[in-house]
């Protein structure tokens, strides 16, 4: 198992390097509008030639990446092009912000999705009606219409929570809960309706095989043949959904953050884009593929726990 | 005279999956021949390497050693263009007649794929399709079906008359009625045994079954562990077995009848006794 | 297991009719109003520029958030005074422009990919890498680096988009190619001597259709989401109408006109509905319906029950004097609901009858009803089963009709089960000791101490050679006889009065089938248990039991003493099945057309 993990680690961080030097690569497509953006009104062909030298945006592409892989080595990720902020400090206080949302997200709809799929796959009928409900609302409704939805109501209408704004954990608890409220409520219903739809999925496959039967004949009880038996069968699928949906967590950050001004990463890493903060971007890229790779593997190291049979390494 | 297929030797190899990639040989250089019209039946357990003869012979897995002679020629390691034209003279019947039909073509597309990939017409290949279909007992109308259609007995059928189709002169059974009801086994048996009378066709029959091969085979081969322990006429090695494990395998198969039973169950019980 | 009765070889069943996808889908209301609402709304935004009476972007200063219903302006104008009406019919275009360039590009490079990796063993390890990076990019944030190279233009996005999909579909295909590759039909077409691009495109591709049409109609539905949320953020043209630029718009002027921002959600809203509702009734439609979910062991229907009950009373006395048999079993009709919702019979009147410590064979061939009715004394039907009528007693104690709670106290105490398949018996995710150890608590109720010790003298007296090891491996870690064995110590772990085995060696070689039956006779006299055996071998029948009873059609047509009905079958359908067994008398006789004299070919 550790040979599996550090084999994984192993591509993993060769992939990084790969992804990083996509990134940068396509990035150099717009170092020209970088340069002039920077410069704003004042940019003349001279004045932007100058800013390109003095930023080394001139040199060969393999060199520059070279230098900023070697800095990141020495765990130098660089300084913000805009900001001068320290380009790991910046990324590690957006991500606070993002984490806040998107882990309260996460428990909530995996623990709502695990208890919604059991009831539907083993009690059938109205409880598996309401669960179907759910989960086509959170299937068809794209997240920013439920976001805009909510706020309209209890932001504008009701006033019971702030529209939009962020106050971090440490200052008040209370203005944190309801200044996150909306934005886990909108991620936890996409969440839970795709988490939902594979454990029902898988513990209506489950509960037909034949070992099942076999355990009824046994005279073990219903619920430890559902709890104990089933649903551990079938976590595997789950938990590679519930793996990417926390990837997509991220992703979805992006638009709910903008539509409830929450300084998180998602925001940070639009604006850094649009305006094109090469540090910035590498170093986000060099995060985002960090934590898509641990995630999978724990994810993977999860299923091999749950199932010995299932075990890659 | 040579024989239609000779094997000497022959020697597959798995490859192992995984980290360390451990392959292991399950066919440890097995001979056998098999004349024209002829029938050899195969016999052994899950894991012997039996099914492996037929497919290092139909050229589905490759062999590590030793010569396939079919009619004469060197096809141990045909390429893909002798492959074809070998098609013509050598066809198989598998055991899941479920499995070994494309679910979404009809039988009549399936039956007329040999055929035009051999470049037949499409106006000959549909004539061809109806003989083969009252060869096998099949209604005409059976072309313009899907497998899914039919019972367990009559995808049977259609396997057949799909190795039929080339008029080969070697046609591999890898189990072929093992997952047919009593009375349709009995009735493809007869099925495959007309045809051979009339086409004068030879068939590799494998099967764990020894009641079926003694049935359908003229000489059998015991294979035990990759290895052939015992060949000869059909009579002598179903009924009277030299090599201890074909005896074993002999007393083990229960008779439907429960006084011959009783006698085999003591007899056995004998030779677990004497050979420990 | 098949509910088909016809034993009839040569009759082929009445033409089912394979009814054409499009019209299943049409017959589907929910497929037919999906896809017409789909229709409907693609056909507005073609017709939009005949339909409006202004450009999308015409802006009239004149004419700032003018209400609904205005003249000239069905559904108003925003607050740059552009027509609502047109610019909603004009953003449909740019989704479903969206919508077919991103699953185009998603469907061709994940098919071909898809087909390339599954097939080809030797390339997959490459295209898996390949793949796996594709799906590690992050989507929105790649398809903002590269503004400056797509220029704003969301069709290029979008284009960049359909790759970062590709994976799904790559994955779909990969996983489909590789189940089909194994299929013998596979093997088949290639002895055939079809080439392997054929092979590909006809058996292959055929099969992975399906589920890549039915993967598109999802990832249109995602493809327009991400549009329209690009959109929200700026990302793009301004000169593009669509929806995201339009709930934006509203958004903004929330305050002063909320329907602004109502009409483009509500659109967006019903075409993904629409679009998750037409993949799944396409998904229904492709691949027969989903399985439901059931509520393990319902209640037998009461009145059915009841029913039984009543020929009871009438049937089960007069047997009362002959003493009363440890399992009777009256006039069992077991149905199944057919697609219309009608019941089909497929067992009609079973009477069956065992003593104590007594073995009787159940035989018959496969649809015959035989295991159904075994599944039925256990009282572990499918859901979808129904006891139509009929009565079950083991011990003198009504079992139809009883709950799932006082069934759990007869199962695995007074009746046991031994099942065909062993390895998918038994659950691959805990270790064999600790599935003996669960059973025998629930039976026994002893301290999981003593339930382990019996565990392990269960596992030796079973015969398996190292109890202790064995007792602490994964199910996948043992052999098929060594599993059967298992199950076999399961089932017997708390002294069953009944042991219900149903076909327990027909997964298994020759070999092994003689060990396990000596060990059922075994344990049988020790326990003094009675045997239930359902098979379909009649040397398995001769080897262990001491009645039977044959099985045709979901009914009993004789039972008798085995020595009896071996030598002098009485009913026409028990002829017929012992004159088509392979006995030892009957070889092959003719000889070949050519004799090998080479014979010693063959020796090794």
């Amino acid at each position: 198992m550790l040979s599996f993990a550090l084999r994984r680690i192993g591509v993993g961080l060769v992939l990084t390097l790969v992804m990083t030097f996509i990134t940068f690569w396509l990035l150099s497509f717009s170092f020209e509008s970088i340069v002039s953006s920077r410069l704003g009104q004042a940019a003349t062909p001279e004045s932007i030639a100058a800013v390109k030298v003095q930023l080394g945006f001139d040199r060969p592409l393999m060199v520059q990446y070279g230098e900023w892989l070697w800095n990141v080595l020495h765990g130098d990720f660089g300084v913000s092009l805009f900001t001068q902020e320290p380009v790991s400090g910046a990324v590690f206080a957006r991500l606070g912000v993002t984490l806040s949302v998107v882990l309260p997200a996460l428990i909530i709809s995996t623990l709502s999705a695990v208890v919604l799929g059991v009831f539907a796959a083993s009690r059938a009928g109205a409880a598996d009606k309401i669960t179907q409900g759910i989960m086509l609302v959170g299937h068809f409704v794209p997240g920013l219409l439920v976001a805009i939805a909510l706020v309209v109501v209890f932001a504008v209408n009701l006033g019971w929570l702030p529209a939009t704004g962020f106050t971090p954990f440490s200052e008040d608890p209370g203005l944190w809960l309801a200044s996150v409220v909306i934005p886990v409520t909108v991620l936890s219903i996409g969440g839970a309706a795709n988490i939902a739809s594979q454990v029902r999925g898988s513990m209506i496959d489950e509960l037909r095989k034949d070992y099942v039967r076999t355990l009824r004949t046994r005279g073990i009880p219903t619920n430890s043949i559902i709890l104990r038996h089933a649903l551990r069968n079938s976590a595997g699928p789950a938990l590679t959904v519930f793996s990417l949906e926390f990837l997509a967590m991220f992703g979805s950050a992006l638009i709910i953050e903008q539509v409830f001004a929450l300084p998180g990463f998602g925001t940070f890493s639009f604006n850094s884009a649009l305006i094109g903060d090469i540090p910035v971007i590498m170093g986000l890229a060099v995060f985002g593929t960090l934590m898509t790779i641990t995630v999978n593997l724990l994810a993977d190291l999860g299923i091999g726990w749950l199932n010995p049979k299932a075990r890659v390494y | 005279m040579t024989a239609l297929l000779d094997v000497r030797d022959l020697r597959v190899t798995y490859q192992g999956r995984g980290l360390r990639r451990r392959s292991y040989e399950v066919l440890h250089g097995i001979s056998l021949a098999i004349g024209r019209g002829e029938t050899l039946g195969v016999v052994g357990e899950s894991g012997s390497g039996k099914s492996t003869i037929g497919r290092a012979v139909l050229g589905l897995v490759k062999p590590r050693g030793g010569t396939i002679h079919f009619d004469g020629r060197d096809v141990t390691h045909a390429d893909a263009a002798t492959r074809r034209a070998l098609a013509k003279d050598l066809q198989v019947i598998f055991q899941d007649p479920y499995s070994s039909l494309s679910p979404s073509l009809t039988v009549g597309d399936i039956l007329s794929e040999p055929l035009i990939v051999q470049g037949a017409s499409r106006h000959d290949a549909r004539r061809r399709v109806q003989e083969l279909l009252d060869q096998v007992g099949l209604p005409r109308d059976a072309a313009d079906r899907i497998p899914r259609e039919f019972s367990g007995g009559q995808r049977q059928r259609v396997a057949i008359a799909r190795a039929l189709a080339p008029e080969p002169r070697l046609i591999v059974c890898d189990e072929p009625v093992s997952a047919l009801d009593l009375s349709t086994q009995a009735r493809v048996l007869e099925l495959l045994i007309d045809i051979q009378r009339r086409t004068g066709v030879s068939y590799l029959f494998v099967s764990h079954d020894l009641a079926v091969v003694r049935h359908i085979s003229h000489r059998v081969s015991v294979v035990y562990r990759g290895d052939i322990v015992e060949t000869g006429a059909a009579e002598v090695v179903t009924r009277a077995p030299e090599h201890p494990y074909t005896q074993q395998l002999l007393l083990a198969a229960p008779v439907a009848d429960p006084v011959t039973q009783q006698k085999r169950r003591a007899e056995r019980k004998l030779f677990r006794a004497q050979h420990g | 297991m098949s509910n088909d009765t016809a034993t009839e070889q040569s009759a082929l069943p009445a033409a089912k009719g394979r009814t054409p996808l499009w019209k299943k889908l049409l017959k589907d209301p929910q497929s037919s109003i999906a896809g017409g609402v789909i229709f409907i709304i693609v056909l507005l935004g073609v017709l939009a520029p005949w339909i409006t009476g202004h450009g999308p972007n015409t802006v009239r200063l004149e004419s700032i958030n003018s209400p609904f219903n205005s003249p000239g302006y069905p559904l108003g104008t925003d607050q740059y005074g552009r027509d609502i009406w047109s610019r909603l019919l004009h953003s449909i275009n740019t989704s479903s422009i969206t919508a077919v360039i991103s699953t185009t590009i998603a469907i061709g490079i994940g098919s071909v990919f898809g087909l390339v990796g599954g097939y080809f063993d030797r390339l997959r390890g490459i295209t898996e890498w390949v793949f796996a990076l594709i799906m590690t990019f992050p989507g929105m944030l790649v398809l903002i680096l590269l503004l400056p190279i797509t220029g704003g233009d969301f069709r290029i996005t979008m284009a960049i988009f359909g790759v970062m999909l590709s994976p799904g579909i790559y994955r779909i295909v990969r996983n489909q190619v590789v189940g089909v590759k194994s299929e013998l039909y596979i093997d088949a077409a290639r002895v055939s001597g079809v080439s392997t691009i054929r092979i590909l495109v006809r058996h292959v591709f055929s099969a992975v259709r399906g589920p890549v049409i039915i993967a598109a109609a999802f990832m249109a539905g995602s493809a327009i989401s991400i549009q329209a949320g690009l959109a929200f953020l700026g990302v793009g043209s301004k000169e593009t109408p669509s929806f995201g630029a339009m709930i934006n718009d509203g958004f903004r002027n929330l305050y002063i006109d909320p329907l602004q921002y109502i009409w483009p959600s509500l659109l967006l809203g019903i075409i993904n509905a629409a679009l998750v509702l037409f993949g799944n009734a396409l998904r229904d439609a492709m691949q027969g319906a989903q399985p439901k979910p059931a509520k393990i062991g319902q209640k037998v229907d009461a009145k059915a029950g009841a029913a039984g009950q009543n020929k009871i009373s009438t049937v089960g006395k007069p047997s009362g004097n002959e003493g009363v048999p440890f399992l009777e079993v009256t006039d069992l009709v077991i149905a199944y609901p057919r697609p219309d919702g009608s019941l089909n019979d497929v067992v009609h009147g079973v009477n069956l009858r065992i003593e104590a410590a007594e073995t009787l064979g159940l035989v018959g061939e496969s649809g015959s009803g035989k295991t159904q009715t075994a599944f039925a004394i256990l009282g572990v039907l499918p859901p979808e089963a129904v006891v139509r009528s009929g009565s079950i007693r083991v011990g003198g104690r009504e079992l139809i009709g009883m709950t799932e709670t006082d069934l759990r106290r007869i199962r695995g105490k007074q009746i046991a089960y031994i099942p065909q398949e062993p390895m998918s018996n038994l659950d691959p995710v805990y270790t064999v000791g600790a599935q003996l150890v669960e059973g025998i608590r629930a039976a026994t109720g002893v301290s999981a101490r003593a339930a382990k010790e019996r565990a392990l003298s269960l596992l030796a007296r079973v015969g398996i050679p190292e109890p202790i090891r064995t007792f602490g491996a994964y199910p996948h870690q043992i052999s098929g006889g060594m599993a059967q064995r298992v199950l076999i110590a399961g089932a017997v772990a708390s002294n069953p009065k009944l042991l219900i085995a149903d076909e327990p060696t027909t997964a298994l070689d020759v070999t092994v089938q003689a060990e396990i039956l000596d060990l059922l006779r075994d344990l049988q006299e020790e326990l003094g248990m009675a045997v239930l055996l359902v098979t379909h071998n009649f040397g398995v029948v001769a080897d262990i039991c001491s009645r039977i009873s044959v099985m045709h059609g979901g009914q009993i047509v004789e039972t008798g003493d085995v020595f009896d009905v071996f030598r002098e079958p009485q009913h026409e359908y028990t002829q017929k099945l012992l004159n088509a067994i392979l006995d030892e008398t009957s070889h092959r006789k003719d000889p070949p057309v050519e004799t090998l004299e080479l014979a010693g070919g063959a020796k090794r």
